[in-house]
């Protein structure tokens, strides 16, 4: 009994996971490269969190709830289709379960470029 | 609400050089999703028939995952995995829950103010099956946990703080002995119990917070699929093994308190436990889940 409880704890200790959002930001050095800079922002659990759906780039753990990111600027030829879409993904689908990143003011302006520059580089 | 069926002519067509399985899936239960529940659940010409949201909900799991029986989904999201759902059961075998259920038998127990015990109430204490419910009197929905605390009122004692740890151990040893029972709840039939059904049901389906989503955005579209590495359950079992024990709490909990946990996730305010809101939420979802057998309490992360 005893040892099972160790290793509970153990395994409870290691799951400590947090789906969205919840976790506060690693702290890493300033990154100068905007497209790092995106990337860091798609990434982060408390920012973008993009992967919780999204297969993207070299990124860990990726969700499966959206489509894999990849070949942007092909799907997305018009880069202000491409914001819209993380604007408010909902215009294009009501149904849609991917947040409305600027609509709901979950990233600002800035942010968003930022990500939607990222994006167009993958 | 308008029903545009967007998901389903969202064609690859508009997706040059790309065919991913893995997308082409994934559109086409965004399809399955828009017609059978999803879209059935916000539709307010759907309201006013439980019987047939039960069926939609059952025949929708069923179509989406026809390996996995309706009743498996009492597992949570260890019904989807054979790996996570082997390494779970090796949990169980030495569940964590069992000083709860023992600290909660002592609690049963135990006399209340007036001599009386929780036995006068709860007989021999196998009674989780009878809750929720819908009383006609009161006009409202009576879940196991208020029944606990009316217990007590009605023997001169006072009640137990819904986010504490007692009511949790009291409801797990209940739980415990209540296991197999099946989950049967009356229909819904009177104005007032239909009236609380639908609240439950609307607020399933209602988006919240920042991160707008609804209950049914996780758990009926996206159920099966990945947030990161976490897999999402399917909400026919979602009522099944309550408390739970949560490797994340290192404790019993209540179904409302993981509610809780679900809207802050998305940046929405919480609801207080046995709040009229969560109590028809758990009525609609217990309503839903008739005919899965009870599990509690059971391990989750
Ligand atoms: C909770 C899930 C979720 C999160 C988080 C999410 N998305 Fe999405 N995303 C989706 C889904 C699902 C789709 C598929 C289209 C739809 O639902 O209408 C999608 C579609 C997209 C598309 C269109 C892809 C295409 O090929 O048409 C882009 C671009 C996109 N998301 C970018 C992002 C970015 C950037 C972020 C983070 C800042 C993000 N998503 C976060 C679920 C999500
Ligand atoms: C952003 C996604 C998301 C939303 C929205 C969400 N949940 Fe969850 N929920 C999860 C995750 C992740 C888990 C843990 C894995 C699992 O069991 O599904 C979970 C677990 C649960 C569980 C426990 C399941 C079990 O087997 O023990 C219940 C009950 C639940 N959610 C109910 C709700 C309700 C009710 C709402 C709306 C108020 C809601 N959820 C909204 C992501 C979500």
């Amino acid at each position: 009994m005893k040892i099972a409880f160790t290793v509970l704890l153990t395994i409870a200790a290691m799951i400590s996971y947090s789906v969205m959002a919840e976790e506060p930001l690693e702290q890493t050095s300033p990154i100068a490269n905007p497209l790092e800079q995106g990337k860091a922002i798609a990434f982060d659990r408390s920012v973008g969190n993009c992967l919780a759906c999204h297969m993207i780039d070299d990124g860990e753990l990726p969700g499966n709830s959206g489509p894999p990111l990849l070949q942007m600027k092909l799907r997305f030829p018009d880069r202000e289709v491409l914001r819209a879409q993380v604007w408010d993904a909902t215009v294009r689908n009501p149904n849609t379960v991917m947040p409305p990143y600027g609509k709901h003011k979950i990233l600002n302006d800035k942010e968003l470029d930022l990500v939607v520059d990222y994006l167009l580089s993958l | 609400m308008s029903f545009k069926k967007e998901p389903c002519n969202y064609s690859l067509t508009n997706s040059p050089g790309i065919s991913i399985p893995a997308l082409m899936n994934y559109l086409a239960i965004a399809c399955v999703v828009t017609i059978l529940g999803y879209t059935g659940l916000q539709s307010p010409l759907a309201y006013g028939d439980p019987t047939a949201d039960r069926q939609a909900m059952r025949a929708l799991y069923q179509k989406r995952f026809p390996d996995i029986p309706v009743e498996a989904h009492k597992d949570g999201v260890y019904a989807f995995d054979q790996d996570a759902r082997e390494q779970w059961l090796e949990l169980e075998d030495f569940p964590p829950y069992e000083i709860a259920i023992d600290e909660g038998e002592e609690l049963f127990n135990t006399a209340l103010a007036d001599g009386a015990s929780y036995s006068d109430c709860f007989g021999d204490g196998a009674v989780k099956g009878q809750y929720p419910y819908f009383d006609e009197n009161r006009s409202e929905v009576i879940t196991l946990e208020l029944a606990i605390n009316d217990c007590r009122s009605q023997h001169d004692d006072q009640p137990l703080a819904y986010n504490g740890p007692e009511i949790a151990r009291v409801a797990a040893y209940i739980a415990f002995l209540s296991r197999d029972q099946i989950i049967a709840v009356a229909e819904p039939t009177s104005p007032a119990a239909l009236a609380a059904y639908n609240d439950g049901k609307r607020f399933y389906s209602s988006r919240k917070g920042q991160l707008n989503f609804a209950c049914s955005s996780c758990h009926v579209q996206l159920a099966g699929k990945r947030l990161r590495s976490e897999r999402l359950s399917a909400s026919l079992g979602h009522v099944t093994h309550w408390p739970a024990y949560r490797l994340k709490w290192q404790d019993v909990g209540s179904l409302h308190r993981r509610f809780a946990r679900c809207n802050q996730q998305v940046r929405a305010e919480p609801f207080a436990q046995q709040s009229p809101e969560y109590r028809n939420l758990e009525y609609f979802l217990t309503y839903i889940a008739n005919g899965l057998p009870l599990n509690g309490p059971a391990i989750r992360k």
